[in-house]
């Protein structure tokens, strides 16, 4: 399988190369309806919203929407591949504030707030979310992850 | 939106009330190699850790591990007696997960969810039922692997939404 984003996948940063306020590599997804049906597929999510047009609407939507835990899936993402393998994800918190719709391009972005050594790990505190083509962050969350750190501490 | 017609009375029955701290049925799943791979395809995470076995094997991991959020597949089982869902329609709220270790192809993990509170709302799509859920997941070593917090949003009248309750 070609993998894409190879070179963040395998940054693999230390502890002490990450600072407040450092930019994640962004990720930007080009959701179309056939995602929204291979997801359902995957994650036995058949709520009807994310694939019939007519349940869409009757729930109040002008069209199918994009599942929620896609979204976070994809902020998921956004921090492994960050992290790499060397690192551990410990925390992901995603509140779904706005509807994303497929066919419209999605970015998930995030940045440092805070880095700490508690009991010896490097812990690290991030700010992501999932931004919309206006600018708007549809889906903001927080990950803390634990780094490897070059020194032992 | 029209307002409910009864958006002055609680929706939240005592019956409805009785299923906070009700544990579902515990349910416990085989973690397949094909079913983590087809996951982080549909999501669209290309990370060799979710599907290459050698480089997997040869990572800290040691092993082909499920993406973060592949425990949203892994659904928990019904309740000791039917929910009693009052709307018809569903929104997803948003989920906190915490974790303490992967999950790995060929781990066996139980899964039993916990409503921890419920309350309403009165908003543009009138009243609305807010459900928070506790969802653990424990592995063949009876060790907890992670949590899931979940935030479900349910409204309004008419046929209910074929997944509604599954959430």
């Amino acid at each position: 399988m070609a993998i894409t984003n190879s070179e963040t996948a395998m940054s693999n940063p230390m502890f002490e190369d990450v600072n407040v306020g450092d930019a994640l590599p962004e990720i930007v997804k080009h959701p179309d309806t056939r995602q929204l049906v291979m997801y359902a597929g995957a994650s036995q999510d058949f709520v009807a919203i994310h694939y019939d047009q007519n349940v869409a609407q009757e729930a109040g939507h002008p069209k199918v929407i994009i599942h929620g835990a896609l979204k976070s899936a994809w902020l998921g993402e956004l921090v492994t591949s960050w992290m790499g393998d060397e690192g551990r994800l410990l925390e992901l918190d995603v509140s779904y504030r706005a509807i994303d719709f497929p066919d419209a391009v999605a970015t998930c972005v995030g940045k440092v707030t805070d880095t700490r050594i508690v009991d010896g790990v490097g812990l690290v505190e991030l700010e992501i979310g999932l931004r919309q083509e206006d600018g708007t962050i549809s889906t903001p969350g927080r990950a803390l992850v634990s780094l490897p750190t070059r020194e032992i501490i | 939106m029209t307002t409910s017609a009864s958006s002055s009375d609680s929706v939240i029955s005592e019956e409805l009330r009785s299923f906070v701290g009700l544990e579902s049925i515990p349910i416990t799943y085989d973690i397949e190699r094909h079913a983590v791979e087809r996951f982080a395809a549909a999501i669209g995470d290309t990370s060799p850790m979710y599907s290459d076995q050698e480089a997997a094997e040869a990572s800290s991991y040691g092993s082909l591990i499920a993406p973060p959020t592949f425990f949203r597949s892994l659904l928990p089982g019904d309740y000791p007696k039917p929910y009693p869902e009052p709307f018809a329609h569903i929104l997803d709220g948003g989920s906190k997960y915490r974790y303490n270790e992967p999950v790995r192809v060929g781990d066996q993990i139980t899964v039993v969810r916990k409503i921890t509170d419920l309350f309403e709302k009165h908003g543009r799509m009138g009243t609305m039922l807010f459900k928070i859920s506790e969802i653990s997941y424990t592995n063949q070593l009876d060790r907890l692997v992670a949590t899931q917090t979940t935030t479900t949003i349910t409204y309004g009248t008419g046929e209910k939404d074929s997944g509604v309750g599954d959430h």
